[in-house]
């Protein structure tokens, strides 16, 4: 078992503009799909040293999928950070180019930049609980942090996943998010916005789980993915529950295009979301949280 | 459950958080220990509002009924509190309660809390208070599942 660098794997500014723009050529390993709209894409790295690079993420972190002739979006990763022979994409299918690239068929190359962006605290919350609060597709960008700890079990306290989607149709990862909950110190919730006839499950927004869990709040790391407005009542909901500023993190998602920040296009405040971020305290990026995206 | 049992349990209940300890007591002279099955419904929509539930373990469905189907709208658990109405005069059950599995709850006879409430204002202000909160967080949950914040560009990179 590996440990995890100190530092992220790649430093945007290490990296030559050159470098950092190229896609490098990844050939698509399989295809499987989570829900209705969403599919997981495993890659296998592009060769040489830039595979070594591409594979070689932290908990967090995203890449810059390129589906040739069609576009380039910026996708997190959400395989385990320490199976560094595959590169893992979980993809809800929304516009043009995430259609195609869930369309794609194993065999075909996809162009892979990154990965990039900060990434969850893992070093920092070690020796602490872990409350992981997902949202949707937000489930994605953490389940890196949620292998993590997995892995190094002994590193951690308490690990409670909250996670709420639009309809039970909608759950992603819903096998692994179950056998999660049978862990020992590891609490799994789950909750729908919309139950239907036949959900047997809890009904409500994810803030409603908090009070099915007990947390320690000086003992106690928030680590935040999903719709803004869902992070800023679960952030407030945390900060009336006693934890810090800066025990809480989010990862923010704007208007991402070069992921250098060369283009600007997700300046949120004084950051550039793709370098600054993708991962922010609270304490950070809390000022920012309410500002409008045009 | 002893009287001091129930005193106990209520001091520990996060709808009762804060309240003075001759508060909790107030409440536990009217509060008496019930048990659910699963399944078990608990009231129906259009029931005249009798009590109270505050839940100590299990969890409950809010449920409404339409034509050939019944509608979860909401799960309430250990914390909550289930049957804000019956403080209210002249309402009926907006929707139906069903344990999901076996349910413990302290239940208040909702007349006699209004009527504590009214011999006591101060009381009752605090109490009401707390109700009150409930009903927000009630709405503000309901306003944040009417946003369907999930539909479409929702997080995660994408």
């Amino acid at each position: 078992m590996t440990t995890l660098p100190t530092e992220p794997a790649v430093s945007v500014a290490a990296q030559p503009a050159v470098g950092l723009m190229t896609p490098h050529p990844a050939r698509l390993a399989g295809v499987e799909k989570e829900t209705h709209d969403t599919f997981t894409l495993t890659l296998e790295p592009p060769g040489g040293a830039e595979g070594e690079t591409a594979s070689r993420f932290r908990p967090g972190q995203f890449s810059m999928l390129y589906d040739f002739g069609v576009g380039e979006l910026p996708i997190s990763i959400s395989g385990d950070p320490e199976r560094p022979e595959q590169l893992v994409y979980t993809i809800r299918s929304v516009g043009p180019v995430t259609t195609s690239l869930v369309t794609r068929s194993p065999g075909d190359t996809i162009g892979v930049r990154g990965p990039f962006g900060t990434p969850w605290p893992m070093t920092e919350a070690r020796g602490k609980s872990v409350l992981i609060v997902a949202g949707g597709i937000g489930l994605a960008p953490l389940r890196p942090a949620i292998y993590h700890i997995l892995r190094h079990r002994g590193d951690y306290n308490r690990l409670m996943i909250l996670y709420g989607a639009r309809s039970p149709r909608d759950i992603l990862f819903k096998r692994e998010l179950s056998a999660w909950n049978l862990l020992p110190d590891t609490q799994s919730l789950m909750t729908v916005d919309y139950g239907g006839v036949n959900w047997r499950g809890h009904v409500g927004v994810v803030t409603t789980l908090f009070k099915s869990i007990r947390t320690q709040p000086t003992e106690t790391y928030a680590l935040l993915c999903g719709p803004e407005i869902m992070m800023r009542y679960a952030m407030r909901e945390l900060l009336t529950r006693g934890l810090l500023k800066h025990q809480i993190f989010l990862s923010m998602e704007r208007n991402m295009k070069c992921a250098a920040g060369f283009c600007g296009h997700c300046q949120l405040g004084p950051f550039f979301v793709c370098k600054d971020g993708p991962v922010f305290s609270c304490a950070a990026i809390e000022p920012w949280m309410d500002l409008y995206e045009a | 459950m002893t009287t001091v049992q129930i005193q106990s349990a209520l001091a520990g209940h996060p709808f009762l958080a804060s309240l003075a300890e001759s508060d909790i007591e107030k409440l536990a002279a009217l509060a008496f220990k019930v048990n659910f099955q699963p399944e078990q419904i608990i009231f129906r929509e259009g029931d005249p509002s009798s009590f109270f539930y505050l839940i100590l373990s299990g969890h409950i469905a809010l449920e409404i009924q339409a034509p050939g189907r019944v509608l979860r709208i909401q799960t309430v658990g250990e914390g909550d509190e289930l049957g804000w109405s019956s403080l209210l005069a002249s309402v009926n059950k907006q929707f139906q309660a069903r344990s999901l599995e076996p349910v413990t709850a302290l239940a208040f006879d909702g007349a006699q809390i209004v009527a504590q409430c009214e011999a006591d204002p101060s009381f009752g202000f605090r109490l009401l208070r707390k109700v009150l909160a409930i009903v927000a967080e009630r709405l503000r949950s309901t306003r944040l599942q009417l946003l369907d914040v999930y539909a479409g560009k929702g997080g995660g990179g994408q």
